[in-house]
């Protein structure tokens, strides 16, 4: 007996009966709300729980285009999210290898007055951001949501730990061959750093791209909106369409459950990392 | 030559931390400061601002809507994180433990929820609670418990609140605990078992205290992204019934964004970042007793 394994059947058993209830309200739901979906638009109020098979269609999620321009949603979220992922990677990569790899005055102490504002909530910075963004005259413009979005202390923190990691002799090598340092970062430090690359970009994607507070402060105009704005002007005040709206948070959430399904092990990586680290 | 490249290597140093540190200045440390700035005046971004002094956190103070957002956002918090790490340490030691054939199944399953936007979680859910039309009811109704008013009543909705944040939560945390769990050498079970210790006791004696940090580190993290609760009370309950469910986070927004208070919204975010703050502090000088380093 290596390990504090459970053997006996009974128990194993009792394990899984207990994972799968678990994983049964987590996919229910879900399930529940594709269903509602794919139901013809009467049958929602007629019959609210009925199964049948054969009366599904894809017309509610014709609806949602018809209904909103929910196309333009997901284009302007998918902007919001590619140019901030862009630059968080950017700066915080840069950043990290510099606390992690370079010596100069200030080191430390700027690293630490960047650490500490980790502990500051978002929204404490809300009403000062929203005023500077008006004096930019950014008010309805992604670019209000995509520059704060480019910077990220964590993620700063996530590279600098890796970069960290990365033996010092492969850039002496370098060193000595010439090499200055801009092409020891991008060509012998950076490949290094793929997989943490990645968990960033994950933990960054889904992070804005569900970005709502944020969004709901400084869009204005319908074509400006993000998906889970368009999600909410959806839902309206009264007089729900179920269907509809099911349908649109299927389709909002498909390109982040895509996304996940292929890159899983990073994200799960990445999550138990900031744990561990912590 | 050594000087030189010192120096050099100084300057490439200010360069790759430039563009953070504008951001940081830009979005960052002006904010904050300014926030506390605007929290002492009364400006509506209209006229010009004027000078409060301590006057908008008197009227917070004062203000009986406050306690009860003060109030609700305490007791999600309590309930969400206190739920959220119990079940979500229940499931990882049961993964860790029976180490089941579908172990990255179930992982992925329970941890579904966190990937989905909480705007989409909330409406998903508002559908499943709904009175007349929701699953929920529907499914109590038929072994014969009478409908529960899930959100339209002031004595439930926040429970109902608090499940749903729950649910979306605990594949998060769950994550954190399997990774800490994996990290228990396994020899220190073998002692334990050998000793004759019971699996609660084993858990208790070993596991707990070596997996600390990691409940620390998901305590905090909690209790401020908690204490930042918005989508889901905005979405699924908009605040209501009666106030049951509004927020410090939808404080701030409704001061700050349809009443144009700037300066009572920049009081209540420094309130609540002071709130934060002291709950942080005081669990870091508990955790001295309990966790391990």
């Amino acid at each position: 007996m290596s390990t504090l394994t459970v053997n006996k059947p009974i128990e194993r058993a009792g394990a899984y009966f207990l994972l799968s209830v678990f994983a049964f309200l987590m996919l229910a739901p879900l399930f529940w709300a594709l269903l509602t979906a794919l139901k013809p638009v009467g049958a929602v109020f007629d019959d609210p729980f009925g199964l049948s098979v054969e009366t599904w269609s894809l017309k509610s999620f014709v609806d949602v285009f018809q209904a909103t321009p929910f196309h333009i949603y997901m284009l302007n979220t998918l902007k919001i999210t590619a140019f901030s992922v862009l630059g968080v990677v950017a700066t915080s990569a840069l950043a990290g290898y510099a606390f992690a790899k370079l010596k100069f005055p200030g080191r430390d102490f700027l690293f630490m007055l960047l650490l500490a504002t980790m502990m500051i909530p978002r929204q404490v910075t809300l009403v000062p951001t929203f005023i500077l963004m008006k004096e930019f005259g950014l008010i309805d413009d992604h670019l209000s949501l995509i520059l704060p979005g480019a910077i990220s202390v964590f993620g700063m923190f996530l590279m600098k730990q890796f970069f960290i990691t990365v033996p010092a002799d492969y850039e002496e090598a370098a060193k000595i061959d010439g090499c200055g340092v801009l092409r020891r970062f991008f060509l012998i430090v950076l490949p290094f750093a793929k997989g943490t690359i990645a968990t960033l970009v994950l933990l960054q994607v889904m992070a804005v791209w569900n970005d709502f507070l944020y969004p709901m402060v400084f869009l204005n105009s319908e074509m400006n909106r993000t998906l889970t704005l368009g999600l909410a002007i959806l839902r309206g005040d009264m007089d729900t369409q179920w269907n509809m709206l099911m349908a649109a948070v299927v389709i909002s959430n498909i390109p982040i459950l895509v996304a996940f399904l292929v890159t899983q092990k990073f994200v799960i990586k990445g999550i138990a990392m900031t744990g561990l680290k912590g | 030559m050594t000087l030189k490249a010192s120096v050099k290597e100084a300057i490439a140093g200010y360069f790759f931390i430039l563009p953070i540190m504008l951001g940081f200045l830009v979005f960052l440390a002006f904010p904050v400061v300014a926030s506390f700035f605007v929290s002492l005046a009364e400006w509506n971004l209209i006229n010009d601002p004027g000078f409060a002094g301590i006057g908008n956190y008197i009227q917070l103070f004062q203000d009986p809507f406050f306690w009860t957002c003060l109030g609700n956002t305490a007791y999600f918090s309590f309930y969400a994180v206190l739920f959220g790490m119990v079940i979500s340490l229940y499931l990882a030691n049961l993964i860790q433990e029976a180490k089941p054939k579908g172990a990255s199944f179930f992982k992925s399953t329970l941890f579904l929820p966190v990937i989905l936007s909480s705007v989409a979680v909330a409406l998903v859910w508002q559908w499943l609670l709904d009175g007349q039309m929701g699953m929920i009811n529907h499914l109590l109704n038929m072994v014969g418990i009478p409908s529960v008013p899930w959100l339209t009543s002031p004595a439930v909705a926040m429970n109902s609140v608090i499940m749903v944040a729950v649910w979306r939560q605990i594949g998060y945390n769950m994550v954190i605990f399997l990774a800490a769990l994996a990290n228990v050498p396994d020899d220190l079970y073998e002692a334990s078992s050998l000793d004759g210790a019971s699996r609660f006791q084993t858990f208790w004696n070993v596991t707990w205290p070596l997996i600390s940090p990691a409940t620390f580190f998901i305590a905090v993290t909690s209790i401020i992204n908690s204490f930042q609760v918005f989508d889901i009370t905005t979405i699924l309950t908009n605040g209501g019934p009666a106030n049951s469910t509004n927020t410090l986070i939808m404080m701030i927004y409704q001061n700050g964004f349809q009443f144009f208070k700037m300066g009572y919204a920049s009081a209540i975010a420094y309130v609540l970042f002071a709130v934060i703050l002291i709950i942080t502090a005081i669990q870091t000088i508990v955790s001295k007793k309990w966790v391990h380093s």
